[in-house]
């Protein structure tokens, strides 16, 4: 019954016509940013989390818009998978494989639609999982004291790097880089600042939007000046569009299935959509009875990686609301909105600040419709999207960013920083360096020392006591073996993936 | 070639973190583990990654040939150069100068990015200023008045 209650203060939160329509905003927004090629959900929500500061919007209106804007992100990804052949990030990778021979076969309305259903499907039923498991988890979370904490960071970090990345020495050192950038600034505990170079402009440390704004935005400027714009024009032509019922009824068990799967890849802290829709096709590709169709244009190929990743996605808010752990890159960037805005995720955010989580699930419930009917009805129009040209889409992106980050802080070091990281956002991918380990290191490098200063306390600096409750002994092993397993499994994981040959497109994104 | 170089940066880097945290003072009302550990721990991981790089380097980067480095760094000075100009000049002059650049970086059409320049600059101001209600100069303020 309290859910019931619960659930009441969430719509009544989310049924505001302030509320709705920042949900709708955001959902356009979303959709249009997916929808546009090299513009994930992690770039769309960074380069907007400085623009919804300058509205003043309060804690509750910023999460529902920034989190409308990453449901519809994670909506529009596939629409450039299945037009061009270009994922708008990784997570929409899975898509390309069945999606863009659906739709060079001439069933391009075919498969938007049934990936529509398929990601309301599997957004909407995280979203419910979120609602019910949320709930449970913070409640097990009040359990955890400083040496579980820094178990679960420790875990946020190997997941993250060992699936992210090939290399886990490249997963590592970009996990070091994000904490060591953490150290910057003045030490909490004792007050002494640390590399900080004298400069009095990094006392306060590096401010977390600068660096993900450089990280994501900015470098996607120089990768786009590199690959010389890819010209954005339709790759496949658009028939007229039409509810394919048969295809539907037929990925019925699938998106179920997709959704089971992904939800399950999101709650994992760092592993995230990429997983999610990762998992749910190998698992439709395995079980299916004729492996053959897969990668060839199945529409069940489009429905089970689409209903993966944006279950993905709710399930990814689930730990970052009870534990302050995020579960993907994207909700790295929306725990750094929730910490500017002096709310702090965790077990208690669920009994302090009741009206944020629940008005958030709810207009999640209705972001989810507005999307759909977005999303099917209207998937013509988001698809003129892609015609923007790169030559007016990279600048305007870049002065947004730019603007941003200055009407926050309004200070050139902030910019130069922000460029620097640009830079370096750059230098990484062209490496084959994770960026999203980076900025979770600064997000949680300062949360990872205090807990662990904190468990030093309380035990007197006796380091087994990191060990010594079952729930870190678990924490712990999960750790390694999310940093250690992807080694031995990855032959086995990756190969099948290599199916088309023509899906180079997506290859240095990340 | 580029992996055994990096891995080579990263770990005189950690060296050099390692360097600074040990310089580090310890108050003495510190914790037991006070502010060196933590920075010291980090920077070992990262020796130990930094040397793995350099002993199993993977296959080489696709890196850009001169020409798309020299756009490359011409995008990133007029990058910076916008940071320095937008305070003193206003919006709307260094906005459509560099975003006629930026525009030209991409698809080398003068007189398509010089439009490009003039309407993102007006397009942007107009969104920023009257629709999310920023607080920007058009123009340099001694202008303004």
């Amino acid at each position: 019954m309290e859910l019931f209650a619960n659930l009441a203060l969430g719509f009544s939160v989310a049924l505001t016509p302030e509320t709705l329509a920042l949900a709708v905003v955001g959902c356009i927004l979303g959709t249009m940013i997916g929808a546009l090629p090299g513009l994930g959900p992690s770039n769309g929500v960074a380069i907007l989390i400085p623009l919804a500061f300058s509205f003043g919007l309060d804690a509750t209106h910023s999460l529902v818009l920034m989190t409308a804007v990453y449901y519809g992100a994670m909506y529009g990804g596939r629409i450039s998978s299945i037009l061009l052949n270009i994922p708008g990030d990784e997570p929409a990778m899975m898509t390309t494989l069945d999606g863009y021979p659906m739709a060079k076969a001439g069933r391009a309305g075919d498969a938007l639609v049934l990936s529509g259903v398929a990601s309301f499907v599997g957004a909407f039923l995280a979203t419910i999982g979120l609602m019910l498991l949320a709930p449970v988890l913070a409640r097990v979370a009040f359990m955890f004291g400083p040496a579980e904490y820094f178990a679960l960071y420790l875990l946020a970090f190997c997941t993250l790097g060992g699936l992210g990345s090939n290399n886990q020495a490249k997963a590592a050192i970009s996990v070091c880089l994000g904490l060591g950038i953490a150290m910057i600034g003045v030490d909490k505990s004792t007050g002494l600042t640390r590399f900080t170079g004298g400069s009095l402009h990094l006392f306060d440390g590096v401010d977390f939007l600068v660096a993900i704004v450089g990280l994501f935005a900015v470098a996607e400027v120089f990768v786009f000046i590199e690959s010389h714009g890819r010209d954005s024009a339709i790759g496949v032509k658009l028939e007229k569009i039409r509810i394919p019922v048969k295809d539907i009824m037929n990925s019925g068990w699938t998106m179920l299935r997709g959704t089971a799967i992904g939800f399950v890849a999101g709650l994992l802290p760092g592993a995230g959509a990429s997983l999610g829709s990762f998992l749910a096709y190998m698992l439709e590709k395995s079980t299916a009875r004729d492996k053959s169709t897969f990668g060839t244009g199945e529409p069940k190929g489009v429905a089970a990686p689409e209903a993966g990743n944006n279950a993905a996605a709710g399930g990814a808010l689930v730990p970052m609301l009870t534990l302050g752990v995020p579960g993907s890159g994207t909700t790295a960037v929306l725990l750094a909105l929730l910490m500017t805005l002096n709310i702090t995720p965790g077990p208690l955010l669920f009994t302090e600040r009741p009206e944020v989580v629940w008005g958030l699930i709810a207009s999640l419930l209705i972001a989810n419709v507005v999307l759909l009917i977005l999303n099917v009805p209207l998937v013509r129009v988001f698809s003129r999207i892609l015609q923007v040209p790169a030559a007016v889409l990279l600048p305007g992106v870049t002065m947004i960013s730019f603007v941003g980050i200055y009407s926050l802080s309004g200070s050139y070091f902030d910019l130069l920083l922000m460029i620097g990281f640009g830079v370096l956002g750059y230098a990484l991918r062209k490496m084959s360096i994770p960026a999203v380990p980076v900025i979770l290191g600064i997000l949680l490098g300062g949360h990872m020392e205090v807990s662990l200063r904190r468990a030093m306390v309380l035990s007197d600096g006796d380091w087994t006591y990191l060990f010594a409750s079952p729930i870190s002994i678990g924490l712990w092993i999960a750790a390694v073996a999310g940093f250690i397993l992807p080694l031995f499994l990855r032959p086995y994981l990756r190969t099948p993936v290599q199916v088309t040959p023509d899906d180079d497109s997506g290859r240095d994104r990340g | 070639m580029s992996d055994r170089i990096t891995g080579l940066i990263v770990a005189v880097l950690a060296l050099a973190f390692a360097a600074g945290a040990s310089q580090l003072e310890e108050p003495f009302f510190a914790d037991p583990l006070g502010p060196k550990a933590f920075p010291l721990l980090i920077s070992a991981v990262a020796f130990l990654a930094g040397a793995s790089m350099v002993m199993r380097p993977d296959a080489e980067p696709a890196w850009p040939g001169l020409a798309t480095l020299m756009r490359l760094a011409v995008a990133m000075v007029i990058l910076v150069a916008y940071a320095y100009a937008l305070k003193p000049l206003g919006f709307l002059v260094p906005t459509a100068i560099a975003s006629a650049a930026l525009s030209y970086q991409i698809r080398p059409r003068a007189v398509q990015s010089v439009i490009i320049g003039l309407a993102l600059a007006g397009g942007l101001f107009v969104i920023f200023k009257y629709v999310l209600g920023l607080g920007l100069f058009a123009l340099p303020r001694w202008l303004m008045g």
